[in-house]
């Protein structure tokens, strides 16, 4: 089972881990398959103090010490209940700056203005969407990482129809210590990964997944992109890491089903 | 009105239909619960039942939303969202934003929250990072901001109290005189929505006597106290089709079947004949009878061990 090469859904739950490397004991709030697969793995691995819930109300931590990430049950789920956590106390942690979410995009712009809420004109759009859910909150209090399953020119767009989550430019103009709390760590997508290192925190190009070129992204990205001369391919999934996924965390393979 | 229930608390029992006749058309009504998580829905069935309109709703939307938009009772909804959880967009709110058939005051999530906690304490504010450099400022112009008086001097977003004139919430378990137990893991924001309300309506899936609450789960689980509420009624699966652990789970094959209803005026017709046309025990016969037609077990949210 461990034997094969990395699947592009594998290098993107690790691409999804990395982004909470260095986070300590905080909240981390994966939105989608990959992005939760993502979390968890950096648990049982190299970020054993992150806290997680059970997508509800409690907080989940491994069976195990969670330091080896090999010990444990290999089947359902092998978590123990560690604390409670409803609805409003994860605002608190979100007003406490101790959280760093991954959540989804409907848009995605050049500075990382994110929208969930609608396509179009907000007064009669064209599509409407969730709403703008945590994201206004979100963005002004702690770090923020976008994934993005299918990376094209309708999410990754020129200018988004509703500003949700705060970007760069507009965090640029904020007073007071929300301009500090604002922080939007990376972009994984099913291309590449992104940071906002390019010129006046615009997007850069980190690295690319197996198999994909530079143009491939430049040419799935309305935007101008920033990049290293030389773009290093994504990190490749470790023989360990591997056989975290495929065997304790995802043995049914939910993850290939958010990339197709 | 004290009952042999009651151990000396007055009672606070009603009827859906005496909820409902207490209401005006015009009023801003709080609905608990999450999304499709242990919504009043046979309070919002009444209501969507019955003659009033022009309503403000004030909730972390769900179906609550959409059966009270498709009834036309909704002349505006002050939210963050609205879903259905595993159906991610709600089609009957979606129609109406796309037709323009109703108002929305979009409010991040945690707004929602500042916002009733500042009815709930008499404040006409609290201050707030949330919305700052978003366009929630942008399609919200009547929000101000207000900078601290302290030495800091930072600005914030004063989110404005959300006072309601009623509130709908949905406990597991409540005594006649309106305290409400919560036995699922997240109480949401039901005690706020209460107290930010001018009067509450508390239903739940069993009426006990008072000194049978604590048997049913810890102290800390009586969420609810009968100063918050001014009716009880009893409901038995009255969140349907949203969960209302550990009672039930959400009943995902009838949930699937209302958003797919959604999709034309005829499929609608003919739901909202077959379910919503009688009472609420014309509904739970209803949704009864369609079980036993034969939904795979597994999917249609029966009790939880």
């Amino acid at each position: 089972m461990t034997d094969g090469e990395p699947t592009l859904a594998e290098v993107c739950v690790v691409a999804c881990a990395e982004a909470w490397r260095g986070d300590g004991a905080i909240l981390a709030s994966p939105i989608g398959v990959v992005p939760t697969l993502g979390a968890r793995l950096a648990q049982l691995t190299f970020e054993p103090e992150l806290l997680l819930t059970d997508g509800e109300a409690l907080l989940m931590a491994p069976a195990d010490d969670g330091k080896d990430g090999t010990s444990g049950s290999r089947a359902g789920d092998d978590r123990v209940t560690e604390g409670w956590l409803p609805f409003r106390q994860v605002f608190t942690m979100v007003a406490a700056g101790k959280r760093h979410a991954m959540i989804g995009a409907a848009q995605l712009d050049q500075f990382g203005n994110q929208n969930i809420s609608c396509i179009g004109d907000w007064a009669l759009p064209k599509a409407q969407l969730l709403g703008v859910r945590g994201s206004p909150g979100n963005t002004v209090n702690h770090p923020v990482s976008y994934w993005i399953p299918r990376h094209s020119r309708r999410v990754l767009v020129d200018r988004v129809d509703m500003v949700s989550g705060v970007g760069y430019d507009r965090a640029a103009g904020l007073t007071g210590q929300a301009r500090g709390f604002h922080e939007l760590r990376r972009v994984v997508t099913n291309l590449a990964v992104l940071d906002f290192g390019g010129p006046d925190h615009s997007m850069r190009l980190k690295s690319v997944h197996p198999g994909v070129s530079v143009s491939d992204v430049a040419d799935a990205t309305g935007f101008l992109l920033a990049a290293p001369y030389q773009v290093p391919q994504t990190r490749l999934p470790t023989a360990a890491e591997l056989a975290l996924i495929r065997e304790r965390l995802d043995p049914d393979a939910r993850r290939d089903a958010e990339l197709t | 009105m004290t009952g042999p229930d009651t151990d000396g608390v007055g009672s606070r029992v009603m009827t859906l239909n005496g909820v409902i006749g207490e209401l005006r058309s015009g009023m801003t009504i709080g609905i608990g619960g999450w999304a499709s998580r242990r919504k009043p829905m046979a309070l919002v069935r009444a209501l969507a039942a019955s003659e009033l309109s022009d309503l403000t709703i004030v909730s972390y939307g769900g179906p609550d939303v959409g059966l009270l938009i498709a009834a036309g009772k909704v002349r505006r909804l002050v939210t963050g969202f609205v879903s259905l959880d595993s159906i991610p967009l709600e089609p009957h709110f979606r129609r109406a934003r796309q037709h323009g058939a109703i108002q929305l005051t979009e409010l991040d999530e945690g707004m929602l929250h500042w916002g009733l906690l500042a009815a709930a304490h008499r404040l006409p504010f609290l201050p707030m990072r949330a919305g700052l450099g978003s366009d929630v400022m942008r399609v919200n112009p009547e929000l101000r901001t207000v900078r601290s008086p302290y030495a800091d001097g930072e600005q914030f977003v004063a989110v404005p109290a959300l006072p309601l004139d009623a509130a709908f919430v949905h406990m597991n378990r409540a005594d006649p005189g309106g305290n409400g137990q919560c036995l699922g893991p997240d109480p949401y924001f039901d005690d706020l929505f209460c107290l930010a309300a001018g009067r509450a309506y508390l239903s739940c899936e069993q009426i006990v006597p008072t000194r049978e609450l604590l048997a049913g789960g810890p102290a800390q689980s009586l969420l609810i106290n009968r100063a918050m509420v001014a009716g009880v009624v009893e409901t038995p699966h009255g969140a349907h089709f949203t969960s209302c652990v550990p009672d039930y789970d959400r009943d995902e094959a009838f949930q699937a079947r209302y958003a797919s209803s959604a999709a034309t005026p005829e499929a609608w017709e003919q739901f909202a004949a077959e379910f919503l046309a009688g009472g609420e025990a014309e509904y739970q016969a209803a949704v009864a009878r369609t079980r036993a037609a034969g939904a795979p077990a597994g999917l249609t949210g029966g009790a939880r061990a």
